[in-house]
């Protein structure tokens, strides 16, 4: 009997009907505004898909609305292995509740929220486990969710099913919800959460060049990796893209630092502005970017530590793009966007850039202030 | 006698469904299927068993384990596979977007199957080729006239390797003006076909993608930041796959050549181009034809097909060998091109697949100038015909420029139909199938969030595309009222849905039926 | 422009002129001029294009065409000793019969559930195709045996990471240009030298040309000029001494009698389908397989497209799809570019599959022996004539073999003259590629060829060699 953890996170999703941006510090203030509950509704969704495998696995779950509720009332064989006392469950339980099925050893977890529960279930399982979302907060920037509740259900079947199930890494991504708040969009890409890899549906085959993504990536580190100048310093900027740069010349990295390169070995990892600027003074530099979210900002999102006064002495022609495909066409025909903090710098870094997308391969593309 | 109510939109259609064994499943020990010629008994007394000849360890000792089927049933088993399988023959062939299948008239299957046709060996003396020598030059005059380029050839064996040839061309251009390594990027744009940045990979060009405006027209400003010395050519086609035509072609042709580099058009989508505009006068100094495509000939589920590739007398000379000539009394394989030093050499064996040019040929005299004009016409009619009734419904759109026709195929968008139901465009499409359809979304990257791309043609008739128009309204409306429907079509099928989640392990995956016996566990 | 088109095709239903209106005035234009608005009237034609005049009814074009294709003089009516890449054997009728089914003739791109027949007689077709190289992997047939080469040995190149190419100096230079056509720049083609008495792959040659940067050495089996190659273990392990792999080229048409190239060493096998249903067509019967061993380094390498079976929604149903769809570019640097794969020669890979059925294990070995007895016989006639070698060469044969006329005083071209006037067609001439072996000819015998057909070709040149 396979074993599927399930959390719901009760206050996702209530932000959005009464107009606030998010639940996050502000629940009594919608719940004030009269908000209903989503996920719990949204979890059912998910859970009637999984109906046909009722006799084959068991949910492993919170007490009340944190699963237990909903599980039993969609007829699952219900295991509660945590207690939660709250009547408004908070950041704190998510995480609680996430360590406690990670001991529980389950298959797979199933858990229901927004951006903020993801980043939540990300500290507290990191690339431990295999989840899948349920779309049922206010902001969804994570692909860590499926396109909508049933496709979650439909995720979590095939996984259960197969005998050896195949996974994917995805972005975790959230923006700052005070900011947002305020109209201002700042995403922060926290990490990589493990989900069932989707097969294909039979699709569009007429000829065969599918490019998937994390092999797109890989062509693009060998791209950069083949072509790097002697005694020059590369700045590798943070994300997945730039990972495999790293992995390729079987070095040290950091997911979600800058790192420095120069011929091919390590100078240091996760260097802050300071240590930058402090390396690459008088010398040769190259700097490895990727857009970083859902908006497409190349630069001051997720990578502030690569500041205005960095960026001018690399140069703008010592500025390497790269992207793969899929990602230049999850922005939909959006230019990319910079965002420095430094209104001048920004105008500079306007125009066409060249991106790498794969081996020998660029895209003319569009950058905006 | 009550009458019989046919007064429906929709199509009441199942495929045939024959649940054929695989053909190793048919095998019975010591069945035939055909009697080879032996040897006769003189020449066997001779030379003996031939076999034991055979330097040792050469010879065969186990025979390949292949079926041992009486002929009746091999025929019978493809004769059914046949029947499960939805040619342009059989349905109204509007679903295959990008693809350009049209009627492929019987009379041109007959005069392929003369044996003045398939009896002849390429390696013939060409006294005794001049029937297909004359038919395929003047197929090429046909072709200049069409294109406006000075010479062609029709070696390559499709669209992909036609591209091919052309970027051997700009290689061997670039080389023989001492350019080859200052040149070494090509510029093609994103809807183009994806053949028009792999070729040239293969040749071992940087490619340079360009996106469209917000018009859905490569983007200008983008074009003039990518052209540079470094430019080698320009590899492009026009209407791209979104069926929008870039106006300012002549710009991006001249700017190229400003930097030395050449421009070659894929036209692969010239359909709705004939008799219309030509290469020529767009600027461009190569193109190619897809003669299985704008010219008729039959797809045969992906070939043998012929890419006619074309150049400006300039380029002549690096042009892959032989070319064909007629000298005022014969026709003959021009052997100057052959010997020159620049030339590119050979892409396909002998001199290409001659059948099609053959069909190519009948089609273009069947029709004539005019004919040939009427079918760009009708084909760009019917598609802005289907365009307009289409875009009345509130889940379809197409991206870019609005209120403008579109040549002779269109890229939709269902985007808001998934919005409102979850359904996809590939269920869609496994959905058409119930009504004996095709549907295609169109090739990877999505660029257009999910795609539907049409391409009508000339062949069908108004009648044929109001079925598609109703049948596609009746799919929308039920992926609103029951989308659960969608989940296991298509119902009327010969197949269901296929299990593909082994299809990219190694531990599953079977390409063959040994390799399948070998693989799966029987239960 | 005044240009009409034709009133009521019969391929274009809606050149009905009341249809035409009707449909124009739903889309707000007057007439079909008013199309193509998007076209700059700058490099629109002005006027027709310059054709011959259309033939009125298809009766007239079916006349034209056919008074056309009648000047060709064919293999039917002729004697045809003709071969080097394109052979006259029998089609079984069958095979015609099936590839003229509309069904699959004008089928395309559509899915498993539209074109389930077309996946399935595919997936037959490789592994059918699988059996004759007893081989596991076997892709969706490429344009010709040409390009499937060059495939392979792109795929090795990938494969090593290396970029020399060893390949048979007695080889078919068309062949070796379309392949150098696919390989540069990224790889270099060496010839290996062949022995002259004997004709096999030069040996000693080899070992001082392979080295650490050799991705393959490519050979053929039986070879252009006709003979088998008797080293293929000694080549491959020679080859995979240096961590270079075995790249055969092989006749499918001799594998009822001879080893399959998996037998000794191959890595990868390349060959052209057409012996195995297709008509000769003007080469236009040419059609590429490649077949691999079932592991993921060879399988992610193909460009092609590979069909799997798999199971469905339905208990006991077969279904078909695309294994490894997405292999198409991974991971690949040095020589990552791999071939596209577009429109290449589907029909003839069907074609093909329903000839294997027919012939089945005994048609092939049938086959292979016939075509060797035919040989021989034609090889021993020809050497009774003085002057002509049967065979340049000291070894076995299949198929083809190398006649030499040094000894005759005349030329081929001389020769192939005067036995064109008696109706026959003589061997392709290798003075022009293969100058070092003199006044000689490629001849093919097969199946087809009577003991009459041969004896007629003895008592020919008998006269030719006279006159």
């Amino acid at each position: 009997m396979k074993k599927l953890g399930l959390i719901i996170n009760p206050i996702a999703g209530m932000g959005g009907r009464v107009g606030l941006k998010g639940t996050d510090g502000v629940v009594d203030q919608a719940i004030k505004l009269g908000a209903l509950p989503q996920a719990p509704n949204r979890t059912e969704m998910s859970l009637k898909v999984l109906s046909d495998l009722k006799e084959k696995i068991e949910i492993v779950t919170c007490s009340g609305d944190m699963g237990e509720n909903e599980a039993k009332k969609c007829g699952f064989k219900t295991r509660v292995v945590l207690e939660i006392k709250n009547r408004n469950t908070n950041q704190q339980d998510t995480i609680i509740a996430a360590k406690k099925l990670l001991e529980e050893d389950v298959d797979l977890l199933l858990f229901a929220g927004g951006d903020g529960t993801a980043r939540d279930i990300y500290e507290a399982v990191g690339d431990k486990m295999t989840v899948v979302g349920i779309p049922a907060g206010v902001k969804i920037h994570s692909a860590v969710y499926a396109s909508s509740p049933q496709k979650a259900g439909d995720l979590a079947v095939l996984y259960l099913q197969d005998n050896v199930p195949k996974v994917q890494e995805v972005e975790v991504m959230d923006i700052d919800e005070e900011a947002f708040r305020n109209g201002i969009v700042k995403t922060r890409l926290y990490g990589y959460l493990k989900i069932p890899y989707e097969k294909r549906f039979l699709q569009g085959k007429k000829s065969g060049s599918v490019m998937s993504d994390q092999a797109a990536q890989r062509a693009i580190g060998f791209d950069i990796v083949d072509n790097m100048e002697k005694n020059v310093y590369y700045i590798i900027g943070p994300g997945s893209t730039t990972r495999p740069i790293m992995e390729i010349l079987e070095i040290p990295f950091t997911l979600l630092g800058v790192d420095l390169v120069y011929n091919k070995k390590l100078v240091k990892k996760d260097l802050t502005e300071k240590e930058l600027l402090g390396e690459i003074e008088n010398r040769p530099v190259k700097l490895v970017v990727t857009p970083i979210g859902g908006q497409g900002y190349i630069f001051g999102r997720g990578n502030q530590q690569i500041s205005p006064d960095v960026i001018r002495k690399v140069g703008k022609k010592n500025i390497i793009v790269v992207a793969t495909k899929q990602k230049l066409s999850s922005l939909e025909g959006r230019p990319f966007l910079v965002d420095t903090g430094d209104e001048r710098l920004d105008e500079e870094l306007r125009g066409y850039i060249r991106v790498t997308s794969g081996y020998k391969e660029l895209v003319m593309y569009k950058v905006n202030a | 006698m009550k009458r019989i109510n046919r007064n429906y939109k929709v199509r009441n259609f199942h495929q045939a469904k024959w649940d054929e064994p695989i053909i190793f499943e048919l095998s019975k020990k010591g069945e035939r299927g055909v009697l080879v010629p032996q040897a006769e008994e003189k020449i066997v007394a001779l030379v003996g068993d031939g076999v034991s000849k055979i330097p040792q360890g050469m010879f065969r000792k186990e025979l390949p384990k292949l079926p041992e089927i009486s002929q009746p049933r091999v025929l019978r088993h493809y004769m059914r596979l046949s029947q499960m399988t939805l040619g342009a023959d059989v349905n109204v062939e509007i679903g295959q977007g990008t693809c350009t299948v049209k009627y492929s008239p019987k009379v041109n299957e007959q005069l392929g199957k003369m044996p003045e046709m398939t009896e002849v060996h390429p390696l013939q003396h060409e006294s005794t080729v001049q029937g297909i020598l004359e038919i395929m030059y003047k197929t090429e005059l046909c072709m200049r006239e069409i294109s406006g380029m000075d010479r062609f050839t029709f070696q390559p064996g499709g669209g992909s390797q036609a591209i091919m040839t052309m970027a051997a061309v700009v290689r061997a251009y670039h080389k023989a003006n001492g350019n080859a390594d200052k040149k070494d990027e090509i510029i093609t744009t994103i809807y183009s076909h994806p053949s028009d940045a792999a070729a040239p990979a293969l040749m071992g060009y940087k490619i340079i993608y360009i996106h469209p405006d917000e018009n859905g027209y490569p983007d200008f400003e983008a074009f003039k930041e990518a052209v540079s010395e470094r430019t080698a050519a320009f590899i492009v086609a026009n209407p791209e796959d979104t069926g929008v035509y870039n106006k300012r072609v002549q710009e991006f042709t001249r700017m190229v050549h400003e930097k030395g580099g050449l421009c070659c058009y894929d036209q692969a989508n010239a359909n709705g181009l004939l008799g219309v505009t030509r290469a020529r006068e767009a600027g461009f100094d190569m193109c190619h034809f897809n003669l299985h495509k704008t010219f008729s000939t039959p797809h045969g589920c992906g070939g043998p097909a012929t890419g006619a590739m074309g150049v400006t007398k300039q380029l002549e000379k690096f042009m892959p060998a032989p070319l064909i000539d007629f000298d005022g009394e014969k026709y003959f394989l021009n052997e100057d091109i052959t010997n020159n030093p620049y030339t590119i050499g050979k892409v396909r064996a002998f001199n290409g697949v001659a059948p099609v040019v053959m069909k190519t040929y009948a089609w273009i005299m069947n029709l004539g100038a005019e004919g040939l004009y009427e079918a760009a016409k009708i084909a760009v009619l019917n598609n802005n015909y289907l365009f307009k009734k289409l875009m009345a419904l509130d889940c379809v759109d197409a991206p870019y420029i609005k209120g403008k026709q579109r040549i002779e195929q269109v890229r939709y968008t269902l985007e808001k139909l998934t919005e409102d139901t979850g359904i996809k465009t590939e269920d869609i499409q496994r959905r058409m199938m119930d009504f004996g359809m095709h549907y295609w979304c169109s090739h990877h990257p999505y660029y257009v969030p999910e795609p539907m791309t049409l391409e009508p043609t000339e062949t069908p008739s108004k009648e044929d595309l109001d079925e598609y128009i109703a049948t596609l309204e009746h799919i929308f409306k039920e992926a609103y009222e029951t989308p659960e429907k969608f989940k296991n079509a298509p119902y009327c099928s010969s197949c269901h849905r296929v299990d593909e989640s082994g299809m990219d392990d190694p531990n599953e995956w079977a390409i063959s039926w040994r390799s399948y016996l070998k693989k799966s566990i029987a239960e | 422009m005044s240009i009409q088109g034709f009133k009521s095709h019969p391929y274009i239903p809606n050149s009905v002129l009341e249809v035409q209106q009707e449909m124009l005035k739903e889309i707000g234009l007057n007439s079909l001029e008013e199309l193509h608005a998007e076209v700059p009237e700058e490099i629109k034609l002005k006027e027709n294009m310059n054709f011959p005049k259309p033939f009125k009814s298809e009766y007239a074009l079916k006349r034209h065409v056919e008074g056309l294709l009648k000047k060709n003089k064919t293999c039917n009516d002729n004697i045809s000793f003709l071969g080097a890449g394109c052979w006259q054997h029998y089609v079984p009728a069958i095979c015609d019969e099936i590839n003229s089914r509309g069904e699959f003739l004008t089928a395309y791109g559509g899915e498993p559930y539209n074109d389930f027949g077309r996946f399935q007689s595919l997936f037959e077709y490789q592994s059918l195709v699988a059996e004759l190289v007893d081989m596991d992997v076997v892709n969706v047939p490429t344009m010709d045996g040409a390009q499937a080469a060059a495939t392979a040995i792109r795929m090795a190149g990938r494969i090593t990471g290396r970029n020399e190419i060893l390949v048979p100096k007695a080889m078919d230079e068309e062949k070796h240009l379309i392949i150098k056509n696919y390989c540069e720049p990224d790889l270099t083609l060496i010839k290996v030298d062949y022995d002259m008495k004997t004709g096999q792959l030069d040996l000693e040659d080899l070992k001082k040309k392979i080295s650490e940067k050799t991705a393959a050495v490519f050979f053929e089996n039986p070879s252009f000029l006709g003979f088998i190659e008797e080293h293929g273990q000694e080549i491959s392990d020679i080859a995979h001494d240096v961590g270079a792999l075995s790249v055969v080229g092989v006749d499918p048409s001799s594998l009822g009698v001879l080893t399959p190239p998996s037998g000794y060493g191959a890595d990868i096998i390349s060959g052209d389908l057409q012996p195995l249903g297709m008509h000769m067509n003007y080469g236009g019967g040419q059609s590429g397989f490649m077949a691999t061993r079932d592991e993921e380094k060879f399988v992610m390498e193909f460009p092609s497209r590979l069909f799997g079976i798999a199971p469905t929604s339905a208990e006991g149903e077969y279904g078909f799809g695309d294994v490894a769809y997405d292999r198409t570019s991974f991971g690949h640097h040095r020589h990552e570019g791999k071939e596209y794969v577009g429109t290449q020669t589907a029909l003839w890979g069907i074609t093909a599959g329903v000839y294997l059925a027919t012939m089945g294990p005994a048609g092939m070995f049938e086959l292979g022996q016939t075509i060797m007895q035919k040989s021989q016989y034609a090889i021993k006639r020809l050497n009774e004539i003085k002057g002509v070698k049967g065979s340049l060469f000291d070894a076995v044969n299949f198929k083809e073999f190398i006649v030499n006329f040094d000894g005759t005083k005349k030329t081929v071209k001389e020769i192939n003259r005067m036995l064109r006037e008696r109706n026959i067609f003589g061997g392709k001439d290798l003075t022009k590629d293969f100058p070092e072996l003199g006044e000689s000819a490629l001849y093919c015998v097969t199946e087809v060829h009577m003991k009459e057909d041969i004896d007629k070709l003895i008592v020919a040149i008998e006269e030719c060699v006279k006159a």
